[in-house]
């Protein structure tokens, strides 16, 4: 055992109603480190850090903070925050309606005859923002500044909770370049006096400049522990995305349907912009192609598709179907247009949880109708049993809520609920995830077989083996910008890794 | 210019509803001086008549501001008015055993749609309607018929004026009369203070509008988001069975139909003061001006003489909408601006 | 015992299961207490009894809860407007009708011109209501609390805060019964509206569209739904509702009273749509649940009417019955009570072993 360890987290497993989140992960922290948590979506980063905080209760395994005799279970983050552990999460977890002052030290107001103390309150506060190089105005309401502020606040916040191990989730996702590297100089600071630092990110930038080990998790188990001089960028991409070797390399690719080069442009984008998550973003997508948007997350390859099909409205930008200009200012727009899109986050924007397989499928049809042409009871049963049958739905009966169905039969689902628009071009984010192996390739090979018969995919995915699989052309992002294109003899998992990486100073 | 510019959204929506009110007084002056509306007592009688409602408002602040609601106080307060009633004069138990009574009443009452609220996590509204209609069809059970209270203690409490020391005028007699209060009017002013210096300096209160603000982020940062909820739907109800005793100084009665409708004035008072509906805002003595403006609408009604009582449901309802759009509109603009 | 078991689970989970088994309930509270419960007679060619009489009281509740419904299945949030407007639309009715005198006996305007204003102002209700919610997204119980404010005082400065009488014959047969039709015409007025209600969500995509909305208002507008629209329409007819059931109740007593017209009906109508086994949350929905939920509580109203209990103690049983409803369906119930099943299920095993 580490001497050093304040904190140790042994075989920790979670599970959530028919996923695994977590299986039997070990972490480790040291005082005095700064410990990158890296993995992809739903790889249990947050699901870690919430059974750390107390927020999520776990199944097994235990966590030991240094200087205790026993293990610890954090109930609450109340708890946790007694323990020694303060986080930040991504998304700003203060109140936006109270002042400044108050969300740094609401919970331990400093108190004068039993009655809270603002002036000492708002002094103190003052302090600790100078600390940080920041002078505002600390009795006004959050929600008067800026995101990026905001998050500062939240992490001063947490330093002054004199923390033994600070948790920062996604820390730098609204920071710009000047205050992550204020955010880094107090990292450092805090480091030199003895504080263990858990750092989540994606941006292996910051990971190569600031941290001095890394943990990676993927599909809620440890990969492993690395030192970062020892792992180049190359290889802790590899470990993240991971090489499911399934038997998917059977898939041969046939040769798509016609030459692209001569072929008709189905979606064609121009200067398409989405302030904060996409730079003016040109693209042209022809017929029968399945594109690949590749990045790590938030480089804006969900963004980008989101802002084709309207779901995001774009800030800026034209769109052009088969050549005309098309205005999407909702996504029925799109949709009569030719396009379906199936969403990243299949639980909050696909499924409609309460409703029949029957209803789940026929509905973008339906909406795509109208309200008056009502789909008869007998149409809707046969599109239901076709696409039943053809991407092997396996449910109890047409009318059995969407919610009872496990996670791969649910996507197949919402494929089936898009397929029937009989689309040009769809939009498929992430439609594996979270999937057994054997779901996914039938998935792959749907998507191949599509393409071949003339329609356009844009397919987005983490695991980059089921791109090179599926995609004849792959287009990198990162921080909304185009950083790479690559065509179909070039898709190799080196160059696509090295495109995504960028920089490569680390080999 | 800066001063104006630092004003935040909420602290406009109440000065709104302070020039509101001014405004309205000052119209009052104009058209109606020769009727007396100049004189303090008119004035004072706002309070006096809106003494009990002034407490409810405060209370409905509070729960709004944790972003919930309660719709049975009216009942409650009826019900308050009811037993008070029945206890002393069927059941010849003393005004003070009587009045903690009640008020234990309302601590038990609170308990209940807490739990519901806080623990099963049921919508407020729907706990608070069963609270409405269980207080009110209770009301009718002890008894259909008007009581009036005869209770001598009770009756010197309800009419023990506090004159006051200025603002007095010559009668026809050519005696002084100075302008008095009750003090009812005193207990809900320290009531209201109280509850404001409870939100604004303890931890507590700082719960409250942190709860309102963002749930998620209150429990996160360590609050005990259950607990402080429960608390406040348990000091809502005593608060609300503290205003029914006040109301029932006014009224010195109990009978079924009492104080309907106030759950709906004290909801319309607390966002004509600036509350938001959705939680996190809010500011007691807001409310107590929109009781203020309300006790105007109906002063005029009454100097007017011609124009029928049903304006002040329309005239409240209009400004309400008024209120409730304005508050939408500003967080539509918020939301735009990030 | 499985074999059993999955019988019971097959029965209890069907959708109409519990206010069919509440509505038994009170009728059989009825068939022990006040055996002449289920009597019918004829006088004068129309039948009477309480059962009879269950049928024709609840038809304006009836009428509430099919427009609740859909309300709450699109948003999530409830209409508590709905007896206000019924007041204004039934003064608005009988202004039209009487020509704005206190007492009349004959029509000053045609029949149908006042049943048109009354729907009309009751559909303008509903938007506005509709308006608020979908467009600027205030929440339901606050934007309709507008109208719950003001709705009866509209009412009384239309009539000019009194009683108007309209002694016609013809005027009241909406609210009694037509001569040589057996059975009160609410009755069929509201089995009319639920059939048109039903025809219109079978026969078109909107039933689907609310559940869709109110279920999941992301996903509904990934797939192409305009949410807006949908709840602002929902409202609309809920607005519409209330017209035609504050005509039934004008009609009844053939006058207006601004003040006690559709008194307390939306709580009545909020109820009948938990009963029904909807959710309170929105989305999936079953009118025909709302339906029998409508009359299971004119059946408990009457049932407490025939023992003696007075209308104003009522009250207290019916808020019994949502806190018991209500706390059943809540997620935090449902925790506990899987935790108890797992806790004794788990005790058994134990025992069995040993």
């Amino acid at each position: 055992m580490d001497n050093n360890a304040i904190l140790t987290m042994r075989h920790i497993s979670k599970n959530f109603p028919g996923v695994v989140a977590l299986s039997d992960v070990d972490f480790t922290l040291r005082s005095g480190e700064i410990h990158a948590l890296m993995g992809e979506n739903g790889a249990g980063k947050s699901t870690l850090i919430k059974v750390l905080t107390g927020v999520e209760e776990f199944e097994a395994g235990n966590i030991r903070m240094q200087g205790m005799e026993h293990d610890i279970i954090n109930k609450s983050p109340q708890m946790a925050q007694e323990n020694g552990i303060s986080t930040v999460y991504q998304e700003v977890n203060l109140c936006p309606n109270l002042s400044v002052a108050e969300n740094l030290f609401i919970g331990r107001e400093p108190k004068k005859a039993g009655m809270i103390d603002w002036k000492t309150m708002n002094k103190k506060s003052v302090e600790i923002l100078g600390n940080l190089n920041i002078d505002i105005d600390v009795t006004r309401s959050l929600e008067h500044y800026s995101l990026a502020l905001q998050q500062m606040i939240a992490i001063a916040r947490a330093v002054d909770m004199s923390a033994k191990v600070l948790i920062l989730d996604e820390p730098t996702s609204s920071l710009d370049e000047h205050e992550v590297e204020k955010l880094f100089q107090l990292m450092r600071q805090l480091k030199a006096n003895g504080v263990g630092i858990v750092f989540v990110t994606h941006f292996l930038e910051q990971v190569y400049e600031i941290c001095d080990r890394i943990t990676v998790l993927r599909n809620g188990c440890l990969v492993g522990e690395y030192e970062v001089e020892n792992l180049p960028r190359v290889q802790l991409v590899a470990k993240m995305m991971g090489k499911d070797f399934d038997d998917l390399s059977a898939i041969k690719k046939d040769q798509t349907a016609c030459n692209k080069k001569e072929c008709e442009s189905i979606i064609e984008a121009k200067g398409l912009y989405h302030a904060g998550t996409i730079k003016p973003f040109d693209l042209v997508l022809k017929k029968g192609e399945v594109i690949g948007l590749s990045g790590l997350l938030g480089s804006g390859r969900s963004e980008l598709a989101r802002a084709i099909y309207g779901a995001d409205k774009p800030d800026d930008g034209e769109l052009f179907v088969k050549g005309t200009k098309i205005l999407v200012s909702a996504p029925i727009d799109a949709m009569k247009h030719g396009m379906g899109y199936l969403p990243e986050n299949r639980k909050e924007e696909g499924i409609i949880p309460e409703l029949s397989v029957r209803e789940n499928i026929v509905i973008a049809l339906q909406a795509k109708k109208g309200m008056f042409k009502l789909l008869s009871k007998k149409e809707q049963e046969e599109f239901t049993d076709k696409y039943i049958e053809l991407l092997q739905i396996k449910t109890a009966s047409r009318e059995t809520p969407i919610k009872q169905l496990s996670g791969g039969n649910q996507q197949k689902v919402i494929l089936g609920r898009w397929l029937l628009t009989n689309p040009d071009f769809l939009i498929l984010d992430e439609p594996t995830r979270g999937i057994d192996i054997g779901t996914k390739t039938e998935i792959q090979k749907l998507v191949l077989k599509l393409a071949s018969e003339g329609m356009s995919v844009m397919f987005i995915s983490s695991e980059i083996e089921e791109m090179i699989r599926t995609c004849s052309r792959m287009i990198v992002l990162r921080d909304g910008r185009k950083v790479g294109e690559l065509e179909e003899n070039e898709l190799s998992q080196m160059s696509i890794m090295k495109a995504i990486a960028g920089g490569g100073e680390n080999e | 210019m800066n001063k104006i510019k630092k004003m935040e959204g909420n602290q406009f929506l109440l000065m709104i509803t302070i020039l509101l009110f001014v405004v309205m007084y000052i119209v009052g002056i104009v058209v109606f001086h020769d009727k007396g509306f100049t004189k303090t007592q008119v004035f004072l009688n706002l309070l006096i008549s809106n003494a009990g409602l002034i407490v409810i408002a405060t209370s409905m602040t509070m729960v709004l501001i944790t972003g919930g609601i309660d719709i049975s106080v009216g009942s409650v307060v009826a019900l308050t008015c009811m037993l008070l009633a029945w206890m002393m004069e069927n059941k010849g138990i003393g005004a003070v055993p009587a009045v903690i009574l009640v008020l234990l009443i309302g601590v038990v009452f609170g308990l209940v749609q807490g739990y519901l609220v806080a623990y099963m996590k049921i919508q407020p509204f729907i706990v608070t309607l069963a609270g409405m209609f269980f207080a009110r069809g209770m009301t009718a059970i002890i008894s259909t018929d008007m009581i009036s209270i005869k209770n001598e203690t009770f009756l010197s409490w309800a009419q023990a004026k506090m004159y006051m020391p200025f603002g007095g005028y010559v009668n026809k007699k050519g005696i002084i009369v100075n302008p008095y209060i009750y003090p009812s009017v005193v207990i809900a002013l320290v009531i209201l203070v109280l509850i404001f210096i409870m939100l604004k300096y303890t931890k507590f209160g700082r719960s409250i509008y942190a709860i309102g603000g963002n749930e998620q982020s209150a429990l996160l940062m360590g609050l005990n988001v259950r607990r402080t909820k429960l608390k406040v739907y348990v000091l809502d109800g005593f608060l609300a069975a503290f205003g029914g005793f006040l109301f029932c100084l006014n009224t010195c009665s109990g009978f079924v139909e009492q104080a309907k409708g106030f759950e709906m004035e004290a909801i319309a008072s607390a966002v004509i003061g600036g509350t938001l509906l959705s939680g996190g805002v809010g500011n007691v003595f807001g409310s107590l001006f929109g009781v203020l403006i309300k006790g105007t609408i109906e002063t005029f009604i009454n100097f007017q003489g011609t124009l029928s009582s049903w304006w002040t449901k329309i005239t409240i309802a209009a400004l309400l909408a008024f209120f409730i759009i304005l508050q939408s509109v500003f967080a539509k603009a918020k939301e735009k601006k990030k | 015992m499985s074999k059993s078991k999955s019988m019971i689970k097959k029965v209890t989970g069907f959708r109409l299961f519990l206010p069919l088994a509440c509505l038994f309930l009170v009728l059989i509270i009825n068939v022990i207490k006040t055996p002449s419960f289920f009597n019918i007679t004829i006088q004068n060619g129309v039948l009477y009894g309480y059962i009879i009489d269950v049928i024709n009281r609840g038809s304006e509740l009836v009428i509430f809860a099919v427009g609740m419904t859909l309300v709450v299945a699109a948003s999530g949030g409830t209409d508590i407007s709905v007896g206000a407007v019924s007041a204004l639309a039934g003064a608005v009715c009988c202004f039209v009708l009487s020509g704005g005198e206190q007492s009349t006996d004959f029509y000053h305007a045609p029949y149908l011109l006042g049943i048109i204003a009354a729907i009309l102002i009751g559909m303008i209700c509903g938007a506005w209501n509709g308006f608020l919610v979908a467009k600027l997204r205030i929440q339901p119980m606050v934007a309709t609390l507008i109208l719950f404010t003001a709705g009866r005082g509209i009412a009384q400065l239309i009539t000019d805060g009194q009683m108007i009488y309209l002694r016609v014959d013809h005027f009241k047969m909406l609210g009694a019964s037509i001569p040589g039709v057996p059975l009160p015409t609410p009755v069929f007025v509201a089995i009319i509206v639920v059939i048109l209600t039903y025809i219109l969500l079978k026969k078109t995509a909107i039933g689907l569209y609310i559940e869709t909305v109110g279920c999941n208002s992301k996903a509904a507008r990934l797939v192409g739904l305009n949410s807006t629209m949908i709840q602002f329409l929902t409202y609309t007819f809920c607005g519409i509702c209330s017209g035609i059931a504050g005509l039934i109740i004008t009609s009844r007593v053939y006058s207006i009273d601004a003040n006690n017209a559709g008194l307390n009906l939306e709580l009545d109508a909020i109820l009948a749509v938990a009963l029904g086994g909807n959710s309170l949350g929105g989305g999936k929905f079953s009118l025909l649940g709302s339906v029998i939920g409508a009359y299971t509580i004119q059946a408990l109203t009457t049932t407490l009417y025939a023992m003696s209990i007075s209308a104003d103690q009522i009250p207290v049983y019916k808020a019994i019955v949502v806190v018991i409803i209500v706390t059943l369906q809540s997620p935090e119930f449902q925790k506990m009570r899987k935790a108890l099943v797992a806790k004794i299920s788990s005790g058994k095993t134990v025992k069995e072993a040993a």
